[in-house]
């Protein structure tokens, strides 16, 4: 929402002549530096799972707003099914050989959700044993998928956001797209059960065409330690060039929320209550890819 | 019921100096007897008060004797090396710790005048990997269990200490799982990390600390000590800083190292007796560990004074900072005053310029239709 401003209708009433570009980039310059000077003194603060909430604030989040709202053209839905307050669990379909769609529908519920939520996304432990895309995953509020964690953001009242199809949902050829894979064992539900925390199912569109991979080699895949590697139409003929994404046109929805205080936090071991939440949530994430595929014009509009 | 007669080993050392010091303070308490292997150094010895020291090897079944003697009714076991330069080596240290604390537990269990033992664990028990849950709770296991160094060692003694408790079900065992100690007085491992001018990190790695003020561990222990807490509980201070924020808030410089090559650098800083490092220990550099401390609030009833930033502030007082805070503040503060000169420059030639112009139109503002 753009914030409201005074524009003054006859501009040779207005008391300050100055064009208002030059007040705002010294301004920036100013706040840079006051904010070059805490991160060198170490004047933040950061949470028990490594998250630098000033870091992304200033850096990560400003650096992947023009990929949002420029390139991909993101358009969001059904915000309003997104609670204020308190721990929630978006559970998403995840695609585009590369998980971009994640960094996207953070930077979506912290720009347009009214109470700017943050996403507190929950990552494969291969991303963690990578140097630096561990760290810098960890310091945007990235932690291991693991239900420990996912309880412990959930009971402090996060939000938190799943992609339970995982490496093979990223990592799936481009004829498959938009089918969901298997939801793993259902580790999600059975966290959302144990703290009484609502299920927001959310389809995200677009993601599958930024990267279109038609062939795996599976054995330079192998060699690297890497669950796949992608080749694309670009990727690696064109060397880094094709590593630049498509621009394809992205829908991120979110559906109504599945509640699942009402089962009690007994309910997560009994399997087949986890199974039926879980097909529940997975169908529901299906319908709604379908629908926003049958509105899309076309891929890149 | 207070304790009237306490045995402390490892008292030669900071914590345990400082704890034998702050039970012989109280007068509820009879004796107190600190057992350690070297003499503690004239500094702890004055504060040692009417604490008795003993000076014998807990590997030497003569500790028994002491124990039987005095009647102890509370051993507090706080001789486990960390690093294996105190020591002497890995191998003696082994020994120490293991071997050591067996004995004194084989000595515990045929005393029938011992009531409560209390073990100065290590948070090192859960490892540090990047698969493991970012914060620990008490009854979490460590998903790949530490390989050498304190981790096992700790893991072995916390496994004899279960045994025993098992053996002896009249003693209340504790067990405290600590944090890393930072403190100005405390010499812990962090302390010499942090007083290298570089510090070495690992490249693409920043662990996240949670550290424990040394006054904080020490009244933990006291009252661990003269307390009726049994089972275990992790000690740490509330928040966590990342291994790069501390390196920066001591004004260190950090000197990134490639993964592979951190395990030959630490040998090479223990060979030059800069840091007394274990390879294991190196790992913390890689992921870091935090503790749930839940249990230390609710259950032990203890709120730490100090939280993490607090502790590692209070710790920083001692040090001369290589980079001063307020170097970079003024480096800033001079660069964000020619900012405004330039600007406030720029805006007077502006308006002088826009004298002449017409008003710039103002953009977004547009008459709008009716449909």
């Amino acid at each position: 929402m753009p914030e409201a401003r005074v524009i003054p209708l006859r501009p040779e009433d207005d008391e300050s002549p100055g064009p208002p570009s030059s007040a705002d980039w010294d301004e920036q310059l100013a706040g840079a530096l006051e904010f070059l000077r805490g991160r060198l003194t170490g004047d933040y603060d950061t949470d028990e799972f490594g998250f630098d909430a000033d870091l992304t604030d200033h850096v990560l989040l400003p650096a992947l707003r023009p990929l949002f709202s420029r390139w991909f053209r993101v358009e969001t839905q059904g915000l309003d099914n997104v609670p204020d307050t308190g721990g929630a669990l978006v559970v998403a379909n995840h695609s585009g050989t590369i998980p971009v769609d994640a960094l996207m529908a953070t930077v979506a519920l912290h720009d347009e959700h009214p109470a700017s939520r943050r996403l507190r996304l929950l990552g494969a432990d291969l991303v963690f044993q990578l140097p630096v895309l561990g760290s810098m995953a960890r310091k945007m509020g990235t932690t291991l998928a693991c239900n420990e964690d996912a309880e412990r953001l959930l009971g402090a009242g996060e939000l938190v956001g799943v992609f339970p199809e995982g490496f093979k949902g990223v990592g799936k050829p481009f004829s498959e797209r938009y089918t969901l894979q298997r939801f793993g064992r259902g580790g999600f539900v059975t966290a959302a059960l144990r703290t009484g925390s609502p299920i927001v199912p959310c389809a995200i569109v677009g993601a599958e065409e930024i990267y279109p991979m038609i062939g795996n080699a599976k054995t330079v895949a192998r060699l690297l330690g890497l669950p796949y590697f992608p080749i694309t139409p670009t990727f690696p003929l064109l060397g880094l060039l094709g590593a630049v994404p498509l621009p394809s046109k992205w829908f991120i929805a979110f559906g109504e929320p599945i509640e699942t205080a009402s089962y009690g936090p007994a309910a997560a071991d009994d399997p087949m209550v986890v199974f039926n939440l879980t097909d529940q949530v997975r169908e529901t994430i299906q319908h709604s890819l379908y629908r926003l595929l049958l509105e899309r014009r076309s891929v890149f509009s | 019921m207070p304790p009237a007669v306490v045995l402390v080993t490892g008292v030669s050392r900071w914590l345990g100096g400082a704890l034998a010091a702050e039970l012989a303070a109280d007068p509820t308490i009879e004796r107190v007897i600190g057992v350690d292997t070297v003499p503690p150094g004239p500094e702890v010895l004055r504060r040692l008060g009417r604490t008795e020291f003993v000076r014998a090897d807990i590997r030497n079944p003569l500790i028994a004797k002491v124990i039987d003697s005095a009647a102890v009714d509370t051993v507090v076991h706080m001789n486990i090396s960390a690093t294996p330069g105190g020591a002497g080596g890995r191998v003696p240290m082994k020994e120490l710790n293991v071997i050591g604390s067996m004995q004194l537990l084989a000595a515990c269990q045929r005393a029938t005048s011992v009531r409560r033992f209390v073990l100065k664990s290590t948070s090192a028990v859960y490892g540090a990997s990047p698969r493991d849950p970012a914060v620990f709770t008490e009854s979490m296991q460590a998903r790949r269990m530490p390989s050498g160094g304190l981790g096992k060692d700790s893991l072995d003694i916390e496994g004899y200490v279960r045994s025993f408790a098992r053996r002896r079900p009249d003693v209340d065992v504790a067990v405290l799982r600590f944090a890393h100690f930072i403190g100005p007085r405390i010499d812990s491992l962090l302390t010499s990390f942090f007083r290298l001018p570089v510090v070495p990190t690992e490249l693409g790695r920043d662990a996240r600390l949670q550290l424990l003020h040394e006054d904080d561990a020490l009244a933990v222990l006291a009252r661990a000590t003269t307390g009726n807490f049994t089972g275990t509980v992790n000690v740490g201070a509330p928040g966590t800083v990342l291994m790069s924020q501390a390196i920066r808030r001591l004004g260190r410089i950090a000197a990134p190292v490639p993964g592979p090559a951190v395990g030959s650098l630490s040998r090479l800083t223990r060979r030059t007796g800069l840091v007394d490092w274990s390879p294991e220990q190196m790992h913390l550099l890689h992921s870091g560990r935090v503790l749930d401390t839940r249990v230390l609030r609710e259950e032990f009833g203890y709120s730490p004074r100090y939280t993490t930033s607090a502790a590692l502030a209070d710790y920083g007082r001692t040090l001369a900072p290589v980079v001063a805070a307020e170097l970079i503040g003024s480096v800033t503060g001079g660069a964000q005053s020619v900012v405004a000169r330039f600007a406030g420059g720029m805006a007077a030639g502006r308006s002088l310029l826009h004298r002449r112009d017409p008003a710039p139109v103002v953009p977004g503002l547009r008459a709008v239709r009716d449909l």
